[in-house]
């Protein structure tokens, strides 16, 4: 069994390597980290605030955006990129468990992305804190960044593994992670954000939308990192981030429970796919 | 004991019954053939040998176990219709890869890419291959762990005649090692003296198996003299002879095998009525088409 996995985990990570996608999310990532920590950094100084912190919650603004997206495109074609092929075929011709091959993807993706998230954030990081300085709870909101940003990814990449499982094609699991990314990510914000605005104060202000910002990974991730904030300048569906009926850790179970039921669900898809 | 024992095997996908009551069995170092026209149901065959369909009835045993258990998946290897393995890895490591899955010795992978002639490519991306490169790194790959049963489905459509005749060799010698060898062709031109025996398939249903020399003489097809006569003979030869006219000089004989020899004598009492004369004798393209029910390619009408 682990030798079994092993292999697969040797072969899928080395395509991610070959494919040049760890190269890319890592250079999109840094980019994008270190314009916002720059661009960001007058209004910091103004402000008299770490600006590692405020770097910290801006960028969770836009990991939400950037991360999914890179974790869904690393692995919706996972399955059925190798189902068309037809060397699916000749990998479950051999003694290999269909949960172990969907475990040992998932554990390759996963580190391809972290080494990713991890390594971008750590040189951004390292660059503010060299030009600004910066103190223990600027760390802290990095670190917990950079922790929960994996946590996303890996989230995503159960998501997209699921999708290309659950589809066996190529083109409907592109279709399918692109519908997935918007909804998550973009269109669940927007319906939340008409809806409070149509309830206004309320029961549906104070009771229900909490929840409903926690049962979205996407935005559980945003939720956390900016309820660790203190000093984060928020708004919007973001300013519900001080009012919480429930502890922020709580948004960190959201995650887990999804990764859970993610990757439960994957591995039966993966039992169902016919060579 | 043989390597593959199939009973009474029938797969249906919905209505469509793509395998029909089929039985068919292998020993340790034969090689049979199964011909078939596309949609035959070969593929099908290969799929539920390795565990992949249900049958809706009969047996299947992979060297005595059942489809798709451990045991099976070991004793059996498998040469898909197309494959395209990942453009991005190298030939070594497609196989180190499936290699690792069988829990087959990696000391083993050198001897087989030096057996299928890949040795000097063995570390370019499989993306700079050519069609027979890649075909023979798919047979190198089914090699792994000298199975004991090789499904190789139309290994070498698509390969030309030196390719494909590498790739009988590669075929032979690892049967002369005992692997028992299931291939799917679409001619029994391409097969000959390539396996040790045929089945053939239609629709489904086995129409007939056999050696080759045994389904020649069960097919027992008829020959055709064809002659051409001189001008203004040929009225009197078609009256003579029988047969039918094919345009204004030639005439078409059917001749049953038992029957040769006497209506080579009839035609030669007429050799100043002829300008030319031919025997046709039955290819083993109709024989294959004898029994998969397609029509001979000159059928002359009685
Ligand atoms: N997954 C499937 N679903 C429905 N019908 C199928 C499927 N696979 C094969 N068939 C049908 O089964 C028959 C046999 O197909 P196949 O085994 O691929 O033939 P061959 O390999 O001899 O060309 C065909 O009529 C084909 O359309
Ligand atoms: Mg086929």
């Amino acid at each position: 069994m682990i030798a079994r996995i092993r292999t697969v985990f040797v072969q899928e990570f080395r395509l991610a390597r070959r494919n040049q996608w760890v190269l890319l999310a890592t250079l999109m990532l840094t980019l994008f980290a270190l314009a916002l920590a720059f661009f960001g950094a007058g209004q910091g100084a103004a402000l008299k605030a770490d600006v590692l912190s405020l770097t910290a919650a801006s960028l969770a603004t836009l990991s939400v955006y950037l991360i999914p997206l890179i974790a869904l495109l690393m692995s919706y074609d996972a399955f059925s990129g190798e189902v068309e092929r037809g060397a699916l075929a000749l990998t479950l011709a051999t003694p290999i468990r269909r949960w172990e091959l969907f475990a040992a993807k998932f554990l390759a993706q996963c580190c391809a992305a972290g080494i990713a998230i991890v390594g971008s954030l750590a040189i951004a990081g390292a660059a503010v804190a060299l030009v600004y300085g910066t103190e223990p709870a600027g760390l802290w909101a990095w670190a917990r960044l950079t922790a929960t940003s994996a946590l996303l990814g890996a989230v995503f990449v159960a998501a997209g593994l699921t999708l290309s499982a659950a589809t066996g094609r190529t083109a409907r699991a592109a279709a399918f992670a692109i519908g997935i990314w918007l909804v998550m990510v973009v269109l669940y914000d927007l319906a939340l954000l008409g809806g409070i605005m149509a309830a206004g104060e309320g029961v549906f202000a104070s009771r229900v939308f909490p929840w409903l910002v926690l049962a979205n990974p996407a935005d559980a991730f945003r939720l956390y990192n900016l309820a660790a904030l203190d000093a984060a300048p928020v708004a919007g569906i973001d300013g519900l981030a001080r009012t919480l009926p429930f502890a922020p850790a709580a948004a960190l179970g959201a995650l887990a429970l999804w990764l859970a039921a993610l990757l439960a669900l994957g591995m039966n898809r993966t039992g169902r796919i016919e060579p | 004991m043989n390597v593959l024992d199939i009973t009474g095997l029938t797969i249906a996908f919905g209505k469509t019954v793509a395998v029909d009551n089929v039985s068919l069995s292998v020993a340790p170092g034969e090689r049979l053939a199964l011909l078939g026209h596309n949609g035959a149901g070969k593929t099908t065959l290969f799929k539920a040998i390795l565990g992949f369909l249900k049958p809706a009835s009969g047996q299947i045993a992979v060297a005595g176990h059942r489809p798709g258990s451990d045991a099976a998946r070991i004793a059996v290897n498998y040469l898909p219709e197309t494959v395209a393995f990942a453009r991005n890895l190298t030939g070594r490591e497609v196989l180190e890869y499936f290699s690792g899955l069988r829990g087959a010795p990696r000391a083993e992978i050198a001897g087989l890419l030096e057996r299928v002639g890949l040795t000097g490519a063995a570390d370019r991306a499989v993306g700079t291959y050519s069609k027979g490169m890649r075909q023979r790194l798919g047979l190198a790959q089914a090699l792994i762990g000298a199975p004991r049963l090789l499904l190789l489905d139309e290994p070498t459509s698509g390969l030309d005649p030196v390719s494909r005749h590498e790739f009988y060799g590669i075929i032979a010698e690892a049967a002369s090692r005992g692997s028992a060898v299931l291939l799917s062709s679409h001619g029994l031109e391409e097969i000959q003296n390539r396996t040790d025996r045929v089945a053939i398939l239609a629709q489904g249903e086995l129409r007939a198996e056999g050696t080759l020399a045994e389904l020649a003489a069960r097919a027992a097809l008829r020959s055709t003299i064809r002659v051409t006569a001189l001008p203004g003979e040929a009225e009197r030869l078609h009256a003579e002879l029988g047969g039918t006219r094919v345009n204004g000089t030639r005439l078409d004989i059917p001749c049953p095998p038992g029957a040769k020899l006497d209506l080579l004598a009839r035609v030669g009492s007429h050799a100043g009525a002829l300008a030319d004369f031919d025997l046709q004798t039955p290819g083993l393209d109709d024989i294959y088409r004898h029994f998969s029910g397609q029509p001979l390619r000159e059928e002359t009408p009685q």
